[in-house]
């Protein structure tokens, strides 16, 4: 098997000097592919992908991006090599212009971004209407968008999503993971996290099923929800 | 050096600096009891002041920048009791007039608070607060402009005032001075007072508000007492207040207190000053100590504890189900309170009140420079920090005189470089206390005697 | 002709009075605003920065004048301003090296900060009086007034004069230059963004790629220009004593607080308001009003509504009712 666009491999760790919580997890994500960690609450996901963005320690194991390892880099320096991060909440710059909200996702690039911005307002055409409102005043499916096109900007190698569609009703989920298959579908691998494990799976190439901090199970997105185990626990039949 | 000495052996240090001061006149020292004695008075006032600023920062990290405010009411308390009513202030309808209007301010203020919280909000209870405010405004200049007309008309060049409560009377108040004790918890009550009012502005809103309101109502405060001449005279001042220990003077006058300190080998005079300087020493050392013990008491009992709880995770004891602002309040009150006794022992000790002397670098940050570097949290850390940063506070001035002589010690009397040098040791009180507030900070941030 | 004289009595004693002192309290303003915005706390040595920018351009004003320089109509402070802005901006930095950093790796909570910063208050309140003492300068030269009372009463054959002093009519000028300029900085360039990125949301700002270190020094050079530019207004138009510098803190404060701390555009709006009610409040309005009411309601007091020795207290009753009802301020600032 070749090695993975991007692996965190045997990854051990947790927050500070606080005990572990991810103990020998692999999370592993290929161009073209969404993969979509899911898991009961407190089961590390967000955590699993904080260890592969460089925001907490990881004891042993690595993270390689692209095959060169990245495990002691700094979540500045990971951007920079081109990953793309969407905290869980606080995710965009309130009191700035959509606009602005995206300028300053380019801010690492000293070329010219405009043609970046066309392809993020050609992806969410909603935010051309709204660019020179204050991003805080959207709404919550809105500001989610503001949030993604944001690490767009850098035009990056990889994005990943915390949560993107925790708090937003069911219509603006959908909404938002067509538009997380249409960012797929431009080649950028996707990784993220979800609480709709259902709705997450059924658009996920990869699925990842942490409990405590460990892989349970893995498999295409088609594989889990047909697992009848992982249907009998996480899935409510 | 083990914990359990390192209280001790700096209490040690600083009393050893004092005897130095009555006993020695090398360096920096005077070589007289007196000034040593002088320095020591102050020295336990700010020692009270700061165990009531460490009530508030130590126990509930609340931060007070009002101090001088607080310490100042408690002065006004002082002339407010100590001093003898002004014939005719309350005979020819000055006095019951500034009442009256006073009480008519303060149901203005209940009516507006009143409407505001019973009336539904719309028109009616803004036009409604707004009528009660103005016409409430409007009434209370009435009254207390002819009011305080007619006091301050009352003997201009020596009174002009309300005067205060003492029984003696205008020729007999003197001898009354006992009374004076009566201000200290006075002062405690006026100070609480206007803490009340802003702790129920200020608190539970960020912190640096607090910081913000408090210097303000100090400023108010040191203004209204700088400018309503018929409360204590103004910028006038009052001088010559009636004191709970005996006059010089007197003692002078005592054969038997002569003949007694003639046996102890001292002149009259000295003996008298020094007498007069012990009596307020032990009467202040009664404060200090029933206060640190009644601190200590309240540290370790279950609200201290709560206190303690409240300020090193304010959100868990919220969840918690503590009331975060009403324990703030209820502490700020207490600590502001502390402030307003030891201000009014400071007037008492000085026998006058200049509202023109209170400076906030003064009377309010260096208390804080006292707290911080005693050590926050630690009751006898802050008072330890207040005899440490007194002392140091009046010999800055000789040890920059006595450093800037040695620097320029080769140089002529005259020389530019010389003159500057000794011109700038008048400012180096300042200096060094924001210096040694950030080195305390930086390295060794919990202070000299660290809480427990 | 009466309602004109009271009109022109208004003006003289209140509308042009209030606007520059409004303009230097904006002024002020903004720079502890921005500091909150960025470095999130109240800076108590604000005052004292302020203080120490004047006392720099007092002293190039001074030599300037000794060497024969002047500016023609216009105070020689001007000329020496850009190089007290300079000082002030050295200090500055200087000081957030030596001493904030510290406490901003780690993190310290605000309030430690605030206590940081009446330690630097104290410093720089001393090196102030090293420098130049505690009394009172006077530094303004150039014309001194642009119209003065006799000439308008000249002019229009009114009774009562309007004079327009040099130092009113160039603290609003220069005002609104500066605010013209740092809202361009702060709205158009590069630089200017990123610190309102880093101001609203700083985690996000960091992931971004926007370096702190270069935020907060951009941020303390401004507020250098803005402090200096304050000081140097006001001691232009009233005078110069250090105390007074540090008096001004609470009217600065009740200013950014009022237009909501970290608001840039509150802090100009919170000064003009805090500097309108302080002056007609303490103003004498018999006059004005003997001219405008019929004489059977001509007023017999002076209609003070406070002595003005309480001007403080306007600010401050300002600040509380802003805080009882809006602790965010009248623009949106960042927190309760």
């Amino acid at each position: 098997m070749t090695e993975p666009f991007l692996i965190g491999d045997m990854m051990t760790g947790g927050y500070g000097r606080g005990p572990d919580i991810l103990h020998e997890c692999t999370i592993s994500v290929n161009p073209g592919e969404i993969a979509v960690i899911v898991g009961p609450n407190g089961a590390g996901k967000s955590t699993a992908m904080k260890a592969i963005f460089g925001m907490l320690n990881v004891r042993s194991g690595s993270v390689r991006l692209a095959g060169e390892d990245i495990t002691a880099l700094s979540p500045q320096d990971r951007v920079i090599r081109g990953m793309g991060f969407v905290p869980q909440v606080r995710n965009i710059f309130p009191s700035m212009t959509v606009e602005e909200n995206l300028e300053m996702g380019a801010f690492i690039r000293r070329d010219d971004i405009r043609e970046t911005m066309e392809q993020v307002y050609h992806l969410f055409p909603i935010l051309k209407d709204k660019r020179r409102q204050a991003a805080g005043e959207l709404s919550g499916g809105q500001r989610q968008q503001v949030a993604v096109g944001r690490a767009l900007m850098t035009k990056p190698k990889l994005l990943m999503l915390d949560e993107p569609t925790a708090g937003v009703s069911p219509i603006v989920m959908d909404e938002l993971f067509d538009r997380i298959i249409e960012v797929s579908r431009t080649g950028i691998p996707i990784l993220m996290v979800e609480q709709n494990a259902r709705q997450a799976l059924e658009i996920a190439d990869r699925g990842y099923v942490l409990v405590q901090g460990r892989n349970a199970h893995t498999g295409t997105g088609k594989e889990l929800l047909n697992d009848p185990e992982v249907r009998r626990s996480f899935l409510g039949g | 050096m083990s914990q359990s000495l390192r209280a001790p052996l700096l209490f040690a240090f600083v009393a050893v600096l004092f005897i130095l001061e009555g006993t020695t006149s090398a360096w920096i020292f005077s070589g007289s009891w007196n000034t040593s004695l002088g320095i020591l008075n102050m020295a336990l006032i700010s020692a009270i002041m700061a165990l009531g600023v460490n009530l508030q920062w130590g126990y509930a990290g609340l931060f007070n920048v009002g101090i001088m405010g607080f310490v100042a009411l408690g002065g006004l308390a002082t002339v407010l009791v100590s001093l003898p009513p002004t014939p005719g202030t309350w005979t020819a309808g000055g006095g019951p007039r500034i009442v009256l209007a006073l009480l008519l301010g303060a149901a203005t203020v209940v009516a507006a608070v009143l409407i505001q919280s019973r009336l539904p909000k719309g028109r009616v209870r803004a036009l409604g607060t707004l009528t009660i405010l103005v016409g409430g405004f409007f009434l209370y200049r009435w009254a207390f402009d002819g009011g305080v007309s007619v006091v301050e008309a009352i003997n201009p060049a020596n009174a002009g005032n309300i005067g205060g409560l003492n029984p003696g009377g205008v020729d007999g108040f003197r001898d009354w001075g006992v009374i004076t004790l009566l201000a200290w918890p006075l002062g405690g009550v006026l100070a609480a007072g206007a803490a009340w009012v802003i702790g129920k502005t200020a608190l539970g809103l960020r912190s640096d508000y607090l910081a913000i309101a408090t210097l303000g109502i100090a400023e108010i405060i040191i203004s209204v007492m700088k400018n309503e001449d018929w409360l204590a005279r103004g910028v006038k001042n009052v001088i010559g207040l009636p004191r709970p220990v005996p006059y010089e003077i007197d003692l002078q006058n005592s054969a038997s207190f002569v003949e007694r300190a003639a046996s102890f080998g001292l002149d009259a005079t000295t003996a008298s000053t020094i007498y007069v300087k012990l009596a307020y020493m032990v009467l202040f050392t009664v404060v200090l100590l029933v206060l640190l013990w009644l601190a200590e008491r309240a540290l370790k009992s279950p609200w201290g504890r709560m206190m303690r709880a409240i300020r090193d995770n304010e959100t868990a004891a919220e969840a918690m189900g503590k009331d975060v602002t009403a324990r703030h309040l209820q502490i700020f009150i207490l600590g502001s309170a502390i402030c307003g006794i030891a201000g009014a022992m400071m007037t008492t000790l000085d026998s006058q009140l200049t509202p023109g002397a209170y400076q906030p670098l003064r009377f309010t940050f260096l208390i804080w420079v006292m707290v911080i570097i005693g050590g926050s949290g630690n009751n006898l850390g802050s008072i330890l920090g207040a005899f440490l940063i007194w002392w140091l506070w009046v010999q800055v001035e000789p040890m920059g005189l006595w450093l800037s002589q040695v620097l320029t010690s080769g140089l002529a009397e005259d020389n530019w470089f010389r003159v500057a040098m000794a011109d700038s040791a008048a400012h180096m009180r300042l200096f060094t206390m924001g210096i040694a507030l950030l080195l305390v900070l930086r390295f060794s941030p919990r202070g000299l005697i660290p809480e427990k | 002709m009466d309602f004109l004289n009271g009109l022109v009595t208004l003006a003289n004693f209140v509308l042009i009075p209030a606007t520059s002192y409004g303009a230097q309290l904006a002024l002020g303003a903004l720079g502890v605003t921005l500091i909150y915005g960025i470095l999130r706390f109240s800076n108590f040595a604000h005052g004292d920065t302020m203080a120490f920018g004047t006392t720099i351009t007092i002293l190039l004003t001074w030599w300037f004048q000794s060497m024969g320089i002047s500016f023609g109509v216009l105070p020689t402070a001007l000329l020496a301003l850009p190089f007290g802005i300079a000082a002030t901006g050295l200090l500055l930095v200087g000081t957030d090296r030596v001493v904030y950093r510290f406490y901003r790796r780690k993190k310290a909570a605000p309030v430690i900060l605030v206590i940081v910063s009446v330690g630097v208050m104290f410093i720089m309140n001393g090196i102030v009086r090293f420098i130049i003492g505690v009394s009172d300068q006077n530094f303004a030269d150039g014309e001194r007034f642009i119209i003065s009372a006799r000439d308008f009463k000249d002019m229009t054959g009114l009774a009562e004069g309007l004079a327009l002093r040099t130092t009113q009519v160039l603290t609003v000028v220069v005002a609104v230059i500066v605010v013209a300029v740092l809202f361009w900085f702060l709205n158009k360039t590069r630089t200017g963004k990123s610190m309102r990125a880093f101001s609203d949301n700083e985690d996000l700002a960091l992931l971004s790629g926007i370096n702190p270190e270069r935020v907060v020094m951009v941020t303390w050079l401004i507020v250098a220009g803005l402090a200096t530019v304050a000081g140097v207004l006001y001691g232009l138009d009233k005078s110069f004593k250090p105390f007074t510098y540090f008096q001004l803190l609470l009217p600065i404060f009740a200013s950014a607080v009022v237009g909501g701390l970290g608001n840039p555009l509150g802090a100009i709006a919170g000064g003009f308001v805090v500097a309108f009610s302080e002056v007609t409040v303490t103003y004498a309005w018999k006059k004005v009003l003997t001219y405008w009411l019929p004489d059977s309601l001509a007023p017999d007091g002076l209609v003070q509504l406070m002595s003005t020795d309480y001007k403080f207290a306007v600010s401050f009753a300002i600040l509380i009712i802003v805080l009882l009802f809006k602790p965010t301020g009248l623009f949106k600032g960042q927190s309760v």
